[in-house]
């Protein structure tokens, strides 16, 4: 399954300072579907070069990163059990603070 | 030499007198246009225009002056005379006069918000001006609000400016937004019952720069059912929404645990391009602008996402008011009572004002003084001064014969310093090298002294203060950023 994944507000640190990723993902074996959490395990392993702890916390993203998928806050999907689709858009972004 | 030198005394003594006349001038100019604000406040709130009453169909309610004014809004159709009418009763706060602040005010002073407030405690400094603008040269070292009012005051004198040069806290918050009145001011308001209404903010907009601030900002709105425009900008990148509209979400529905403290990055430690607040800082006046005059569609529910490098601007759909929210949801136990009661800094982890870090976790015997370390380099003492800054950091200024080794990078680099301490031992005829460590202000030289005393040098020392203190107590004219 081809996503494309983008990091923002900072989190672009955390992955060599690349900001957008064409990425091939496959749902595990045994699983039909590919979900926001496979997805975010996979990504702390394949994607996120340092501090996971900046990305992660648990199974899910640390406190202060909002996760859109295809420009729609997750809330609205399922969060963790949203279900990816081909040509997916998530996009993972801090919170800025800075003025 | 000597009669250059000469010569530039003569210039400096004159730039000082000079200098010193023009604020002279200054302030006589500050003083008199306060005591003509006065007079207009007075005249305004005492004796009202018949403005709230009039019928807007056949008399506007528009002078002359303000129908030539505002005449490119009269113009459009879908904002016209009652938008501009809705505009001129309207009272929006600004809370921080920065780099969101700045360009915030100059839009929402030139297009006839009837009243503005401006909230901030800090005064304007030499490396602020690359990015708020609504500040000049001759008022480094002077309140910003004093400044902000003033640039505000200049291109619209018949907005109403309130001045609050306070930090923004829950002491004093609720006073601030919504005319929660202390002692004095009631008994102000006994005598004028004008001043009531003069003191209350239609909408808030958050251009402050840090997490606990926008969190206190966010409940202080949600206790007293005020919009607030939020806007936040860092690096090369913003972000952009309206909280609390109209059954919309606040920030505590999308946020509703803060961000670690290592997670918030500060303008003062990450750099921001001038011009990416500046963009915010212009949305953030027209939403204001579009929730205080009712046109339009404000930016409830969704955000804004800029990304100025790629030239893209992102429009995201939120979730909408939390039901569980801590703050605004069905079970929300926020109050007047406990939102003074909350301590902000601890929730966040993170102080108020926006000071940089200072870390001390060394000891003593570990770190020495620029001052120390001055007289060592004079006495020509054999040692290493490793800077661990990042190199776009080491690029703007270093001090001479320092090697840049980032902090990222120093476990992988060690080979570099076990080099550069036995040639620099060679040249004193074997006798050993000391090895210190700086940066920009002392918190990361500690950790890198820290690491390198684990990984077997064990006689560095950090700088205590880094380059800052360096320019402080021992060479002045060392430029800091």
């Amino acid at each position: 399954m081809q996503l494309t994944l983008e990091f923002g507000g900072g989190l672009e640190l955390l992955c060599d300072s690349v900001k957008s990723h064409n990425i091939n993902v496959d749902p595990q074996d045994g699983e039909e579907q590919l979900t926001m959490k496979n997805l975010l395990s996979w990504v702390r392993a394949n994607v996120i070069k340092e501090r996971p702890e900046m990305f992660m916390k648990g199974d899910s993203v640390r406190p202060g990163v909002l996760v859109l998928v295809n420009d729609t806050d997750w809330e609205l999907s399922g969060q963790l059990e949203t279900v990816l689709e081909e040509k997916d858009n998530v996009v993972f972004i801090s919170t800025l603070h800075g003025g | 030499m000597d009669s250059n030198g000469v010569e530039a005394a003569r210039i400096r003594q004159e730039i000082d007198s000079l200098k010193s006349n023009k604020r002279n001038i200054e302030q006589q100019i500050s003083s008199l246009e306060a005591q003509l604000n006065q007079l207009e406040v007075n005249s305004s709130t005492v004796c009202p225009q018949p403005l709230s009453n009039g019928d807007l169909n056949n008399s506007n309610g528009l002078s002359p002056d303000m129908i030539y004014r505002y005449s490119r809004h009269l113009l459009l159709p879908s904002f016209g005379v009652q938008g501009q009418a809705n505009l001129l009763k309207s009272s929006v706060l600004v809370i921080g006069a920065g780099g969101l602040g700045s360009p915030a005010l100059l839009y929402l002073a030139a297009c006839g918000v009837g009243r503005i407030g401006i909230v901030d405690h800090d005064v304007v400094e030499l490396n602020n001006l690359q990015r708020q603008i609504i500040h000049t040269e001759a008022y480094i070292g002077k309140s910003k609000v004093e400044s902000a009012a003033a640039t505000c005051h200049s291109i619209n004198s018949s907005t109403q400016i309130v001045e609050h040069r306070e930090a923004f806290r829950t002491s004093n918050a609720l006073e601030i937004v919504s005319n929660f009145l202390s002692c004095f001011r009631r008994a102000v308001i006994l005598t004028f019952p004008c001043l009531l209404i003069s003191l209350r903010y239609d909408v808030v907009v958050d251009a402050t720069d840090n997490a606990p601030s926008r969190y206190m900002i966010n409940d202080c709105c949600v206790v007293l059912g005020k919009p607030l425009v939020s806007g936040a900008a860092l690096g090369l990148e913003g972000q952009l929404t309206v909280y609390n509209y109209n059954g919309g979400p606040c920030y505590r529905c999308l946020f509703p645990t803060p961000p670690p403290t290592n997670a918030c990055q500060r303008c003062a430690d990450s750099g921001v391009l001038g011009v990416v607040p500046g963009v915010i800082g212009c949305l953030q006046a027209l939403e204001a602008i579009k929730v205080a005059s009712l046109v339009g569609e404000p930016l409830s529910g969704r955000m804004l996402l800029l990304d100025a490098l790629s030239g893209r601007f992102r429009n995201v759909k939120l979730r909408g008011r939390s039901l569980q929210c801590e703050a605004c949801g069905d079970d929300a136990v926020l109050t007047r009572q406990t939102f003074l009661e909350f301590d902000y800094e601890k929730f966040t982890q993170t102080p108020l004002s926006t000071g940089p870090l200072k870390l001390n976790f060394l000891s003593p015997d570990d770190r020495i003084s620029s001052k120390e370390y001055n007289e060592k380099v004079t006495k020509g003492e054999a040692h290493v001064l490793v800077d661990v800054r990042p190199t776009h950091h080491y690029k703007i200024v270093s001090l001479p014969n320092s090697m840049n080794i980032p902090l990222s990078t120093l476990e992988g680099r060690l080979p570099e310093i076990s080099a550069a301490l036995e040639k620099e031992a060679n040249k004193e005829n074997g006798s050993n090298a000391s090895l210190f460590v700086i940066c920009r202000r002392g918190n990361d030289s500690q950790v890198a002294v820290e690491l390198l005393h684990k990984l077997g040098f064990t006689s560095a020392k950090d700088i205590i203060g880094g380059l800052e203190s360096w320019t402080h107590n021992v060479d002045p004219k060392f430029p800091t950023y």
